[in-house]
């Protein structure tokens, strides 16, 4: 199995991520939902895109939780998915892509794997 | 008889309800491994669901119609030869043979082959063009034929081809034909008169129909390019679908010498085996009191029948209702118990309304305490009731034309409910869920929600209908036992609406944060957030993008904007009354042709811009702002348009002058959030052009005053608005207005629009009078000092954004590079303008 080397990435100010919600980064050229889960101080960034209807909007969905497990709802037709497996939670057969997050000095990284 | 080793089992079929054996055998089995399964389908793929076959068209993929992935089948331990049909049985040894050479051996053999699609022996149906509608290959087939054809037809009238009809306009053809040899469509299941009313509606949808039309040929050389009738007359198509009927597939069994019948099918008896006791046959392909049955649901029940024998329980198939329920093209049609018994056998009570296309008739038995079947065309929602009536011999109302007409005198609906079925009465009839079996599971296990029942009991899991039944039932067993009935919001509040709206309001809480602490639990959700965010809104009148209050907004509040089909936005400035001077016209235009927006005008009297990227919005508001516009706040569940007539004014009917009434009714009320979208109107006389007896609240001249009706609707299920009050001036019209508005924000559901709210409300119009009109709870002023305050608290949000750089850099699409939008958004052109591209499915 190969070893996948993660670039971290400069996404944004944690100013410019609304507490309890998303906004979505550009990097390399890729469509990044970054959110900031601010009731329990976590971050998590997945794919912008909703794989339902294709629709680069996940960023603008509202976040929340069942049972536990962080998640968000896209504004189109209010799938949601995990935050932390990308796993969607209401139609078994969607997944979408999740990156890690690290915070420093107040600053956003987002880690892709090359 | 018990054996050591697994029972072996093998299915010759992978349709419906072969898959539906597998499931239910695993689902009763004491331990799965009892069985080794072994299953042969004759198509590429996995079993599907071919009753929702015209989806595909719709827009459905095939993986979208499996029943289950090939993961199911691997993580159930069956084995799934695909593509490999059984070619011959040895009964000798026991062991089945497939067309690559297979062999299997059985201890037990299901046959579930299924049907094709019959094909009338018309000289023509081998040339290019012809196609039956069965599989999704079939399917395909017609799809891509489709693409270079201008007219097709489906020959046969009955359930099968008038989907298959469907699929023709869904295909985008010019024309579409149905032909019937029959005087009537589906003849199977309705009369003639519902026919003609069915007919009238297909026909106004853009289907031709040709009844009674028996064909001679399919013409044209290798390529068909008509059909000739033997009445002489001819319909020039390119392509044609037979839809003429099923023919069961029994040739395996006859190869293998079961007793088959001459017209098809192969010969089970009530335990549904055929001539060898240790080979069953289920579903389309078997012949059973001395009939096939054409549907999923007894398919379904004979699979369950032969699975159970097959755990150790004695079970027996007993004649099926062949009762149907279904939305042709958006029409609905539906037949029951006996449809066709005619008197003097019975009474037969029949509402015909060729005006709304609606037809219904019942048959009773002689005495009338009876209901025997009936049709339902145009109008299928109390078919359930009636199904259950009929089916569980419930003893008739004195009136027994409510049942299909509705009470016509008090506020009580007809009929006694669900709650007064006997417990045997089979609710979902796709898992054969009775009454019984829900209600147990809401007595002794406290399942109280649909998806808990669907876990329970898979009621609910086949085609939906039942749904609304099983929620009343869920309620009524709830109720009966003395359990308050909490419609709590979700996980994380244990409130209702109602009951969090008041504790918002005592405790003057401002933002969700707050809520969620001091009332809530966990992180929140999808359905707790907009609700609150609305109940925020409907108190203090904030602008809602502000505190923490911009992350709980639903989709469209959250950018004060309508979301379309690839993540752009919809702008509606206010007009009010639907009055606009020719210099703001300019605006929109100017506006509209800058940022490259579509327009169009709305039903609301207004213009609706769309295709507006989301870094564009601010910008977009600034210069109609400018201009002297305000948000319409079509984007929130809030006071929408106020539409008018012309009035006095101009018009030489009028009698009062509507415009400048509506004006001031939506200046006073613009802006207010309510527990789902306000639409009103004033019209400036008794013929109603603003239709405002079709709003939530809406205000008809008198040449006395004014006539305030409240809680109508248009949308999919019109109801129309009921007068409240009678020649008032302006002045005490408001002021009910405000405690109706007030009143209905207080109490209702979330998403209840005043029709539905009123239709819940107990003691009905005649209570909402009483506490609107007569103040019986006292609460008038309290309600009247409520909108008052709103009303003086309100802002134009899109101005508050404009000018508040914190809330205005929120629009962009890149938090990273604010400058850039959207690339993946683009426009086809439309008309001289343009439209969103299609979403890929």
């Amino acid at each position: 199995m190969l070893t996948l080397s993660i670039t971290w990435h400069m996404a944004c100010h944690t100013n410019d991520i609304p507490a309890d919600g998303g906004a979505c980064a550009l990097i390399n050229g890729r469509q990044i939902a970054i959110f900031h889960f601010a009731r329990r101080g976590e971050w998590y960034a997945t794919d912008n895109q909703c794989p339902h209807r294709q629709q680069m909007a996940l960023s603008r969905g509202m976040t929340g939780s069942h049972q536990g497990e962080p998640k968000v709802a896209c504004p189109f037709h209010k799938k949601t998915f995990s935050l932390r497996t990308g796993q969607c939670l209401t139609d078994d057969e969607y997944q979408i892509r999740t990156y890690p997050v690290r915070v420093e000095n107040d600053q956003v990284f987002v880690g892709i794997a090359e | 008889m018990k054996t050591q080793t697994q029972t072996r089992i093998v299915v010759v079929g992978n349709g419906m309800v072969g898959y539906k054996f597998c499931e239910k055998l695993l689902a009763k089995a004491q331990n799965k491994a009892d069985f080794r399964i072994t299953v042969f389908g004759e198509e590429p793929r996995a079993a599907y669901d071919r009753v929702h076959l015209s989806a595909f068209f719709a827009g459905k993929s095939a993986d979208d119609l499996l029943l289950a992935d090939a993961d199911w089948y691997v993580a159930e331990g069956i084995e799934l030869y695909l593509g490999d049909p059984v070619v011959n049985i040895n009964r000798e040894t026991k062991t089945v043979y497939s067309h690559h050479g297979i062999a299997v051996p059985y201890d037990y053999l299901i046959l579930a082959t299924g049907s094709a699609a019959f094909v009338p022996p018309i000289p023509g149906v081998e040339k290019d063009g012809v196609f039956v509608y069965r599989t999704i290959e079939d399917l395909e087939l017609i799809q891509s034929y489709a693409r270079t054809a201008r007219k097709g037809a489906v020959l046969g009238g009955g359930l099968l081809g008038l989907e298959a009809a469907k699929a023709l306009l869904d295909l985008g053809l010019d024309e579409a034909h149905v032909v019937e040899f029959a005087p009537r469509l589906m003849p199977r299941q309705i009369d003639d008169a519902g026919s003609a009313i069915l007919q009238q509606q297909l026909s106004s949808l853009g289907l031709s129909i040709h009844l009674s039309k028996s064909t001679r040929q399919i013409s044209g050389d290798a390529t068909m390019d008509g059909i000739d009738f033997t009445d002489g007359s001819r319909l020039d198509v390119d392509m044609l679908i037979i839809s003429a009927g099923i023919r069961p597939r029994d040739e395996l069994a006859k190869r293998a010498g079961l007793d088959t019948h001459p017209r098809g099918g192969i010969l089970v008896n009530d335990q549904l085996r055929t001539t060898d006791a240790a080979i069953f046959a289920i579903g389309e392909c078997a012949l059973v009191h001395n009939m096939i049955y054409g549907l999923v649901a007894p398919g379904y029940d004979m699979a369950d029948v032969v699975a159970s024998q097959l755990t150790g329980e004695l079970k027996q198939f007993r004649p099926f209702d062949m009762s149907t329920k279904l939305k042709l093209i958006g029409v609905d049609v539906a037949s029951f118990g006996d449809p066709f018994v005619a008197e003097p056998t019975c009474r037969t009570i029949i509402y015909d309304n060729k005006a709304k296309g609606i037809y219904k008739r019942v048959n009773l038995s002689p005495d009338g305490k009876e209901l025997l079947g009936g049709i339902l065309v145009g109008d299928a929602e109390q078919y359930n009731m009636l199904l259950q009536t009929c089916k569980n011999k419930t003893v008739l109302p004195p009136d027994p034309e409510d049942l299909i007409l509705g009470s016509r005198g008090g506020e009580e609906a007809a009929g006694a409910g669900v709650l007064s079925l006997p417990d045997d009465a089979l609710i979902c009839s796709c898992e054969a869920v009775t009454k019984g079996m829900i209600c147990q599971q809401v007595k002794e296990h406290g399942c109280t929600t649909v998806d808990g029942m669907k876990k329970a009991n898979k009621a609910c899991t086949g085609c939906g209908g039942c749904t609304p039944m099983v929620k009343d039932l869920i309620q009524g067993v709830m109720k009966e036992q003395g359990l308050y009935v909490r419609n709590t919001i979700c996980e994380h509040f244990d409130f209702s609406r109602q009951e969090l709206f008041d504790l918002v309001k005592i405790n003057k809480l401002r933002t969700y944060g707050d809520v969620l602490n001091q009332f809530g639990h966990g992180d929140g959700c999808e359905v707790c957030k907009p609700l609150v965010a609305s109940v925020l809104a409907s108190l203090w009148n904030e602008n809602i993008l502000e505190q923490d209050r911009a992350p709980v907004q639903d989709s469209n509040d959250r950018y004060l904007a309508n979301i379309q089909k690839g993540g752009t936005y919809s702008v509606v400035p206010r007009i009010p009354g639907g009055e606009i001077t020719p210099e703001k016209l300019i605006v929109i235009g100017q506006v509209a042709q800058k940022y490259g927006l579509y327009t169009k005008i709305t039903g609301g009297q207004r213009i609706d811009l769309f295709g507006a990227h989301v870094g564009d919005l601010p910008a977009i508001w600034e210069e109609l702002i400018r201009a002297g516009f305000e948000s319409g706040h079509a984007y929130g569940k809030a006071l929408r348009t106020v539409k008018s007539c012309v009035g006095s004014t101009w018009c030489r009917f009028g009698v009062q002058d509507s415009v400048t009434f509506a004006i001031e009714v939506e200046e006073r009320y613009k802006g207010l959030r309510a527990p789902h979208k306000l639409k009103s109107a004033v019209s400036g006389c008794i013929r109603e052009c603003a239709e405002a007896q079709s709003k939530d609240f809406g205000i008809i001249a008198t040449d006395k005053g004014w006539n305030l009706y409240v809680c109508g609707n248009g949308g999919s299920k019109p109801q129309h608005a009921r007068l409240l009050a009678t020649d008032v001036d302006k002045e005490t019209c408001l002021r009910l207005i405000d405690r109706f508005l007030m009143f209905y924000i207080k109490t209702a559901d979330p998403l209840t629009r005043t029709a539905t709210w009123l239709n819940k409300l107990e003691g009905g119009m005649t209570y909402l009078k009483a506490v609107i009109v007569d103040d019986v709870l006292g609460i008038a002023a309290d309600l009247e000092a409520g909108m008052q305050e709103l009303v003086n608290n309100y802002r134009c949000e899109w101005k508050d954004v404009v000018e508040t750089p914190e809330l205005r850099k929120r629009f962009t699409h890149f938090v990273n590079q604010p400058d850039v939008k959207d690339p993946s958004i683009a426009f086809t052109p439309l008309r001289s303008q343009k439209r969103a591209q299609e979403w890929t499915i």
